[in-house]
C-alpha cells in the first residue's frame, strides 16, 4: 500500500506537471478569462448562446470565414445549437451548391440541402486572400482548438481591438489587438454593438456578441463535447467502481500466503 | 519452458497437447512462479501490453475511415471526429493512447534501471526492450504525421533532414525517404504504410521480450536471485494477475481523464491547422515523449554530430547491461548509485524540459550541461562506480533478509535508518 500511494503521488505530480505546462504555453499577454459553462466535468452548451452564436456567424464571420468542416445538419443535431429541422432546412435553403452532372451531363445548381456542407464565402483559399488584402481569413472550424489559449484566446481577441501604443506605426489595413500574437492583426474589428438583432431580445453588446460566437465555435471544433463528458464521467464512475471491488478481491486472494500487496 | 511436466486432463485436451502444446504453454503462463515481492512498478508490463494491443484495435478503426492522401487526411480526421458514430472516442482513445503508451514505457524503463534488470543475465530481454522503444518512436511520430497539420507537416520535415547531414549520400537518402523533394504526398502514404506496419513488429517483438522474460524469471526489488518455484514465489495466477489488473484499473482512470475531459492538452494546437509548406510554425516541437532526444540534438552545434549525439543516447541504453559493472543488481543495496539514479532521473526532465523551449541562451547551455552529464552517467560513472562502490549486504533470499527481519525491505531500512540515527 505504501508503494501504491508513493505512485499515485507520482501520478499526481506528472499531471499537475502536464497542466501547468499546458497552462504556461508561453503566451505574452494575459488572455481574458471567461467563465463557459462548456468548461468542467458536467460542462454542456448554452442553447440560446449557440444559436445567438451562430447568428453573429452568419451575418458577421461567414462574409470571409468558411466553416468548411460542418454540415447543415449538425446545426439541428443533438448537442449544437439545436435548431429544428424546418429551422435548419430553411438556412441550407438560403445557400446555393453547384450539383450534378444531371442526365444531360451538365452541372447545375440548387438550395442547398440539410446534407451540404457548409458553402464556403470564397472558391478557394487564392481568391480568399486576394480578396482579403493578403491575409487568408482562416477556417473556423477547428478554429478554437487550432490557437492555444482556446475559446478564451478566441474571446480576447475579440475583445482586443485598442488604439496602437504610442510609436507604433501600422500599415493600412493592419489593426492593432493587445492579444494577437505579434500584436498586429489584418482583420478590422469585426463587431459594434447591435451590429447584429438578436431575435430572443439579448442586448446585442460586443462582449455578449464575443461570448456568443466563441460559445458557438466552440462546438463547432467539438460537436461531441456534450456527449464526450457525459460518457466520460460514467466510465471514471464504472472504473472507479471496479477498481475498489478488484481492490478488495485482491485483498482476499494474497491473504492466502503471508505477503503484504 | 515449464520446470514440471503437465499433462491436460481430458482425452480431446491431451490429443490436442500432443499435436500443439498450446495447454502446456497456458499452464505455464498461468503456473509461471513469480516473486512474491514485487511492487507495483513491476505492473507496468502488464499495462504496457494493454496500451499496446489498444493502439492496434483503435488504430485498425481509424484506418478503416482515414484518407492517406496530402489533400484529405485532414478532413477526414475531422470526418472521423464528426461523422463516424464515436469516432471523437476513438481517436481520443489512439492520440491519447500514444501518451499513456510512453509515461508506461518510460517507468518501466526507470524501473528496470533502479531494479538492475538489465544485468545478467537477463541482458537480452534488455536489449529487445530497446528495440520495442526505438520502434515505438518511430512509430509515434509516423502517427503523429499523418493527420497532415501543421506540426505533423512540418515535424516531419526536420526529423526526414536529419537525414541529410550523412556525408555524401545524405541528401539522396532524405530524397528517397520522402519519395520526391520536398515532405509531400509520397511521404505521407509510405509513412501510413510503415505506421500500420510496425505496431506488429513490436508485437512479435513482445512476444520474444516476454518470452526471453520466461527463461530466467522476474527480477525483483532486491535483486537477488531466487530459487524458483519456492516460498519466494506465487504463481502468475492469481496472484500477479489481479494486482495488475488493479494496477491497471487505477491507469485507466487516469487515461480516461485526459481521453474525456483534456483530449488534447498534450498535443500542439498547431496541428489542428492544416498543413501549409509555406507557412513554418513559431516553434516546431516534437511530441512531449520525444523532448529529451530532441535537446540532446539541439544542443550540439554540429548538424551531423547532433544527429549522432541523438542515436548514441539511445545506443548507450542499449550497451548499459556492460557499462554498469556492478554485480548487485537493486539499488536497494548501492548507497551511492541510488543518488546518480535521482541525478539521472532529474537530468532527464531537465531535457525533457528544454527540449520544449527554444534553443538560446540559458536554456541552450542548460541543454548542454545536462546532454554532457546524460552521457557522463553511462560512460563515466557508471563503469567506474561498480568497480569502487561498497555495497550493503545482500539478504539470502526475499523471506530472510538480513535486515530486521520483516519482508517488507523498505520498513526493514527504515528501522535500521532509524536505530542509526539515535
Amino acid at each position: 500500500m505504501k508503494n501504491f500511494l508513493k505512485l499515485l503521488a507520482f501520478f499526481t505530480i506528472i499531471l499537475s506537471l502536464t497542466f501547468s505546462r499546458a497552462n504556461a504555453a508561453g503566451e505574452q499577454q494575459e488572455l481574458l478569462k471567461v467563465d463557459w459553462s462548456f468548461k468542467s466535468f458536467f460542462g454542456k452548451f448554452d442553447r440560446a448562446s449557440l444559436q445567438r452564436g451562430y447568428q453573429v456567424y452568419s451575418e458577421v464571420c461567414a462574409s470571409c470565414h468558411s466553416l468548411k468542416h460542418l454540415s447543415y445538419r449538425n446545426l439541428a443535431e443533438k448537442g449544437g445549437p439545436e435548431f429544428t429541422e424546418l429551422e435548419a432546412k430553411a438556412i441550407a435553403s438560403n445557400f446555393e451548391v453547384t450539383d450534378g452532372p444531371n442526365s444531360d451531363g451538365e452541372m447545375f445548381e440548387r438550395p442547398a440541402k440539410l446534407s451540404d456542407k457548409f458553402v464556403m464565402p470564397y472558391a478557394n483559399v487564392q481568391e480568399a486572400i486576394a480578396a482579403n488584402g493578403g491575409a487568408y481569413p482562416p477556417d473556423m472550424s477547428v478554429l478554437v482548438k487550432a490557437r492555444g489559449g482556446g475559446a478564451n484566446y478566441i474571446y480576447s481577441v475579440l475583445m482586443g481591438y485598442e488604439d496602437p501604443p504610442e510609436g507604433m506605426e501600422l500599415d493600412d489595413g493592419v489593426y492593432y489587438n493587445k492579444y494577437m500574437y505579434g500584436n498586429k492583426i489584418k482583420m478590422a474589428s469585426p463587431l459594434d454593438d447591435d451590429i447584429v438583432e438578436y431575435s430572443d431580445g439579448t442586448k446585442a453588446t460586443v462582449d455578449q456578441m464575443a461570448k456568443d460566437v466563441t460559445t458557438f465555435l466552440q462546438w463547432t471544433a467539438e460537436p461531441h463535447l456534450e456527449t464526450r463528458h457525459k460518457m466520460g464521467f460514467r466510465v471514471i464512475i464504472y472504473l472507479v467502481v471496479l477498481t475498489i471491488l478488484v481492490y478488495f478481491s485482491m485483498k482476499k486472494i494474497w491473504s492466502r500466503i503471508e505477503t503484504k500487496v | 519452458m515449464s520446470d514440471h511436466e503437465y499433462t491436460p486432463k481430458s482425452k480431446v485436451g491431451k490429443w490436442f497437447n500432443d499435436r500443439l502444446p498450446l495447454l502446456t504453454l497456458a499452464n505455464h503462463l498461468t503456473d509461471y512462479p513469480t516473486p512474491k515481492n514485487l511492487n507495483y512498478w513491476w505492473t507496468f508490463g502488464g499495462i504496457l501490453t494493454f496500451c499496446l494491443i489498444t493502439q492496434i484495435i483503435t488504430g485498425i478503426i481509424l484506418g478503416m475511415h482515414y484518407v492517406a492522401h496530402a489533400d484529405l487526411a485532414f478532413q477526414s480526421v475531422e470526418h472521423i471526429m464528426r461523422d463516424v458514430n464515436y469516432g471523437w472516442l476513438i481517436r481520443y482513445v489512439h492520440a491519447n493512447g500514444a501518451s499513456m503508451f510512453f509515461l508506461a514505457v518510460y517507468i518501466h524503463i526507470f524501473r528496470s534501471l533502479y531494479y538492475g534488470s538489465y544485468k545478467s543475465p537477463r541482458e537480452v530481454i534488455w536489449i529487445i526492450g530497446m528495440l520495442i522503444y526505438f520502434l515505438m518512436m518511430a512509430t509515434a511520430f509516423m502517427g503523429y504525421v499523418l493527420p497532415w497539420g501543421q506540426m505533423s507537416f512540418w515535424g516531419a520535415t526536420v526529423i526526414t533532414n536529419l537525414f541529410s547531414a550523412i556525408p555524401l549520400v545524405g541528401d539522396s537518402i532524405t530524397t528517397w525517404l520522402w519519395g520526391g523533394y520536398s515532405v509531400d504526398n509520397p511521404t505521407l502514404t509510405r509513412f501510413f504504410s510503415l505506421h500500420y506496419l510496425f505496431p506488429f513488429l513490436i508485437l512479435g517483438l513482445v512476444i520474444l521480450h516476454i518470452w526471453a522474460l520466461h527463461v530466467p524469471g522476474n527480477n525483483n526489488p532486491i535483486g537477488i536471485d531466487i530459487k524458483k518455484p519456492s516460498k519466494d514465489t506465487v504463481p502468475f495466477h492469481p496472484y500477479i494477475v489481479i494486482k495488475d489488473l488493479f494496477a491497471l484499473l487505477i491507469f485507466l482512470i487516469i487515461f480516461a481523464f485526459f481521453v474525456f475531459f483534456s483530449p488534447n492538452i498534450l498535443g500542439h494546437a498547431d496541428n489542428y491547422i492544416e498543413a501549409n509548406p509555406l507557412v513554418t510554425p513559431a516553434h516546431i516541437v516534437p511530441e512531449w515523449y520525444l523532448l529529451p532526444f530532441y535537446a540532446i540534438l539541439r544542443s550540439v552545434p554540429d548538424k551531423l554530430l547532433g544527429v549522432i549525439a541523438m542515436f548514441a543516447a539511445i545506443f548507450v541504453l542499449v550497451i548499459l547491461p556492460w557499462l554498469d559493472t556492478s554485480k548487485v543488481r537493486s539499488t536497494v543495496f548501492r548507497p551511492i548509485y541510488k543518488q546518480f539514479y535521482w541525478f539521472l532521473v532529474a537530468d532527464v526532465l531537465i531535457l525533457g524540459y528544454v527540449g520544449a523551449m527554444p534553443a538560446e541562451g540559458l536554456y541552450l547551455l542548460i541543454a548542454r550541461v545536462a546532454t554532457a552529464y546524460y552521457f557522463a552517467h553511462f560512460l563515466i560513472i557508471l563503469p567506474f562506480l561498480g568497480m569502487k562502490e561498497k555495497t550493503t549486504p545482500l539478504p539470502l533470499s526475499i523471506t530472510e533478509p538480513v535486515l530486521g527481519g520483516s519482508t517488507d525491505m523498505a520498513m526493514a531500512r527504515n528501522n535500521r535508518d532509524f536505530k542509526e540515527r539515535l
